[in-house]
């Protein structure tokens, strides 16, 4: 092989991963973005509710026993479905409890509209977690292990030459499953009374009031499902991604680079969004050493919100 | 000035006397170093208020300038055996330059972006630096002359060195606090739109706030690094050393720097115990008990412990003197109706040239082009949506023409940033007022004074002038957050008047207003304008307006339709098109 396809090879093969990559980043982008882009908060613990998915994935697949009922293959997806109603509802009662307290109507006496109050309330939510779950299980790196990781389907994209690509078949279920998730969002906020009544809270939640709606119950169920949208990309990372409780904070930014790249309160930008994170994040080791991949996701997102905060689709407005 | 902040600092003193003979009595090496770490993150806490509890602008990354001089001073002594003593002064310049640098582009960003972004500059240091090859640096022990490299077999030292850092940087808080350094940066907080328009340069200010936080941050680092002894990227830059500046500050309390020193005596003790009883068992017990004060406070008292006491104090006191009318405002009306005076005739002080501004499709102003005279009161009138706001944000910088020049006695100013314009003698409020609500009404004028004002006395007395010209003074002290609708106008009034203006931009200071209220103001406009300063004011209804203004200009689209002196526009059938329909010309004429 010469070195002309060697390149070739490895920037398509990166091509190839960052798209599968990508879908998945899509998919907590997505998750965020109902959060972020409908009530405006910025949740610090979203990487943590990520991480919860993976571990609540994992506890499903392996303690409760769908890896010998349904075996290895389906097991771990049947998991992160499992895993989607207790992360909904983790989700529901950290708003009722706690982010209830610091958005929407209660935050209007609050010193920056409760901007404060938000931050740092999530940050402790964090902590907690992390921390906690560090308590709970240890910091032993886990998986939920899956013999898809390890395998994968080949393609040679010139007929008869030495170029191959590998498609690893986790990362493929993987994004194909974000991709069905993600349609059924869609469907769901469109054509749905809830999902018109959260665009409504999310355009002009004041408004939103005044037209009968009761925008803090549509923020609740937003926050829950978001939480278990960034869950389950939590849980298919777990199948191709060993992980500790500390796994969080790196996807915090990831997440926040790829809603702020799609424009806030668009969610399907926001999965754009990811999906271009995930592209930058492989294509930058084309350059650049692997350990600083993760650094150029941030170089990348602290570029984004300085030359164009207002994303790829969004608008900016400001009123004196 | 400076015996009264040495007065004002007197109870903290007296407290960190008391903390170094306790000091002195504890010979456990562990205990010693907990209240060594008690200042040190104390320290830190400060530096985080200086730029967030002050600005507003939360940071998640103080840890970035603390991390740089912890590493600074390991691998300067391991590489070159340079002293820490040395060292923790070059943190202090590395955390400013840093500071400056992440400041630079990061000020572009406000609010949410803001405290994301500087999230993101920890993260990709920690990265950078386990990259290098630095998993883990420890200070190398000196064995001849030890103090030379700070280093004493007596723990108690440290906590004094510690403590003559947090005395330094409590005294640098308090003179910020007390000078325009400590006004300007709450102004920001408050509201950096209404500081900009105040003249208040707030990139600048906000630069010298992150480089004196940064430097301070970046000594804490050093020091923390030469008593902990063993660094790792993770303990330096990580997320865990961010909150604790942050929560430390916000438990104790922000923008004041109480607040911090309050939140590391109190947490740091707790946390750190439980680290060395049950960080065996429970290795992230410490993560979980901040997490679970933040989470506790913020439901509790959302604005930390100082402020909560405070108001909590305060409260009878404020109560005594709330309810007082405006006693000392003796302008009374005279006549309402229509008074004509003579049109002034002066040189042309305020010239505006075929301004347009378009918003992609919309053209909020087009090609719309006017004088004023000195002296004068021109009304801008026009429905909801004519371009009057865009007009004002266009004349005085806050958002820049498509094309047009604004002629400021003759020179042309378009572009220039609005505190820029303020100096220029272009003064403004806003037709959404901006007070500053947690400050007196008298300090949101002095704000504003800050402009042309050499020393704080002078900013004083130009304050207290100002106030005294719209018949606020007797109620100066009240804090702005509970005025009446006609005082906050009054008191906008005043903020623009302090900063000394040839020309003064009125948004629908009128707006909202009752009859009596609204001719009070009037009244005061007037009496500005007989005192030379030359007026332009938007308004949509013309009622007030017909007694007030020497001429009009009629804004409909964006444009111009009509010009001229009240008697003739408002029998103009294309303004009466324009306020009421078609249908109410024909009607006006039958």
């Amino acid at each position: 092989m010469t070195e002309t396809q060697i390149l070739i090879e490895s920037i398509l093969q990166l091509l190839v991963t960052g798209v599968l990559v990508g879908a998945l980043y899509g998919l907590m982008c997505v998750g965020l973005a109902m959060i972020f882009g409908i009530m405006r908060v910025i949740n610090f613990a979203q990487g943590d509710f990520m991480m919860i998915g993976m571990y609540v994935t994992y506890y499903i697949f392996g303690t409760l026993g769908f890896n010998s009922i349904f075996g290895s293959l389906l097991g771990p997806y049947l998991a992160v479905i499992a895993a989607a109603p207790f992360l909904f509802a983790f989700g529901w009662l950290i708003h009722k409890f706690l982010i209830g307290r610091v958005t929407g109507v209660a935050s209007s006496g609050l010193d920056g509209e409760g901007h404060y109050a938000q931050l740092i309330l999530t940050l402790g939510i964090a902590l907690i977690l992390t921390n906690g779950m560090m308590i709970l299980v240890g910091a032993d790196l886990v998986s939920v292990r899956t013999p898809l990781s390890s395998e994968a389907w080949t393609l040679a994209p010139v007929a008869e030459g030495p170029i191959l690509i590998f498609f690893n078949k986790a990362r493929v279920f993987a994004a194909l499953f974000s991709g069905v998730v993600i349609i059924g969002l869609w469907f769901m906020i469109q054509k749905t009374w809830m999902g018109k009544s959260l665009r409504a809270a999310a355009d002009n939640a004041e408004a939103a009031i005044y037209m009968g709606i009761d925008v803090a119950k549509a923020h609740r169920f937003a926050f829950a499902v978001g939480t278990a949208i960034t869950a389950m990309a939590g849980g298919l990372l777990a199948t191709n991604l060993p992980f500790t409780p500390f796994v969080g904070l790196e996807y915090v930014i990831i997440m926040y680079a790829g809603v702020v790249l799609g424009g806030i309160g668009s969610i399907i930008g926001a999965f754009w969004g990811g999906m271009i994170i995930g592209l930058i994040q492989q294509l930058s080791t084309l350059v650049l050493p692997t350990q600083l991949q993760n650094a150029t996701i941030f170089l990348c997102f602290l570029l984004i919100v300085i030359l164009r905060p207002q994303g790829l689709f969004g608008r900016n407005v400001e009123r004196t | 000035m400076l015996k009264e902040i040495i007065k004002s600092l007197l109870p903290f003193f007296m407290l960190a006397a008391l903390y170094i003979v306790l000091a002195m009595f504890v010979t456990n090496s562990y205990y010693q170093l907990i209240m060594t770490l008690v200042i040190i993150w104390a320290v830190f806490g400060l530096s985080w208020n200086m730029l967030s509890g002050y600005t507003g602008l939360i940071s998640f990354g103080h840890a970035s300038f603390f991390g740089l001089g912890a590493f600074a001073t390991v691998l300067a002594q391991v590489n070159w055996g340079i002293s820490p003593w040395i060292m923790l002064f070059v943190s202090g310049l590395i955390g400013a330059a840093s500071g400056l640098l992440i400041g630079m582009p990061t000020f572009r960003l406000r609010g949410h972006y803001f405290a994301l972004s500087m999230l993101a500059y920890p993260i990709a240091l920690l990265y950078i630096f386990q990259w290098l090859g630095y998993p883990e640096l420890s200070i190398p022990r000196v064995l001849d002359n030890p103090a030379a490299y700070m280093q004493f077999s007596d723990g108690r030292v440290y906590t004094v060195i510690a403590m003559i850092l947090l005395f330094v940087v409590v005294v640098i808080s308090r003179i910020v606090e007390k000078t325009r350094f400590g006004m300007a940066l709450v102004a920001i907080k408050q509201n950096e739109s209404a500081a900009e328009a105040a003249g208040i340069n707030t990139l600048a200010w906000k630069l010298k706030a992150i480089a004196l936080s940064g430097a301070i941050a970046g000594m804490a680092g050093s020091l923390y690094s030469v008593v902990i002894l063993v660094i790792t990227p993770g303990s330096v830059f990580g997320m865990l050393t961010s909150a604790q500046a942050l929560t430390v500050s916000m438990f104790g309390g922000a923008g004041t720097l109480w607040g911090p020193i309050i939140g590391a005596v109190f947490l740091i003790p707790i946390a750190e115990t439980l680290h060395a009883e049950l960080g065996n068992i429970l290795p992230g017990i410490q993560g979980v008990v901040y997490g679970a004060a933040i989470i506790l406070l913020i439901t509790l008292a959302p604005e930390g412990i100082y402020w909560k006491i405070r108001d909590w104090l305060k409260k009878p006191s404020d109560e005594k003197d709330a309810p007082q009318e405006n006693a000392d405002i003796t302008i009374v009306p005279e006549s309402l109706e229509y008074t004509k005076r003579p049109m002034p005739t002066g040189d042309i002080v305020l010239s505006v040239k075929n301004m347009s501004k378009s918003f992609g499709g919309l053209k909020a102003v087009q090609d719309v082009s006017f004088d004023v005279t000195r002296g004068m009161i021109l009304g801008i009138i026009g429905p909801n949506g004519a371009g009057k706001t865009t007009l004002f944000n266009l004349l005085n910088g806050f958002q820049t023409p498509s094309g047009g020049e604004v002629l400021v006695d003759g020179v042309n100013m378009v572009n220039q940033k609005p505190h820029v314009m303020c100096r220029a003698g272009i003064g403004r409020t806003f037709q959404i007022m901006r007070p500053f609500k947690r400050m007196t009404i008298h300090n949101n004028v002095k704000v504003g004074a800050y402009v042309t004002a050499k020393t704080e006395a002078e900013a004083e007395e130009i304050a207290a002038d100002a106030l005294q010209q719209v018949g606020l003074s007797s109620i100066s002290e009240k804090l702005a957050g509970g005025l009446s609708t006609k005082d906050l106008r009054l008191m906008e009034l005043a903020r623009a008047l302090a900063g000394k203006p040839h020309i003064l931009l009125l948004d629908e200071t009128l707006a909202g207003l009752g009859s009596s209220e609204s001719k009070e103001v009037v009244a005061v406009i007037r009496k500005l304008s007989e005192g030379g300063v030359t007026v332009v004011i938007i308004e949509h209804t013309m009622q007030a307006m017909v007694a007030l203004v020497d001429r009009f200009l009629v804004l409909d689209h964006g444009e111009v339709i009509t010009e001229g002196p009240p008697e003739i526009v408002t029998r103009d059938p294309r303004v009466i098109e324009a306020y009421l329909g078609k249908k109410w010309v024909t009607d006006a004429k039958n």
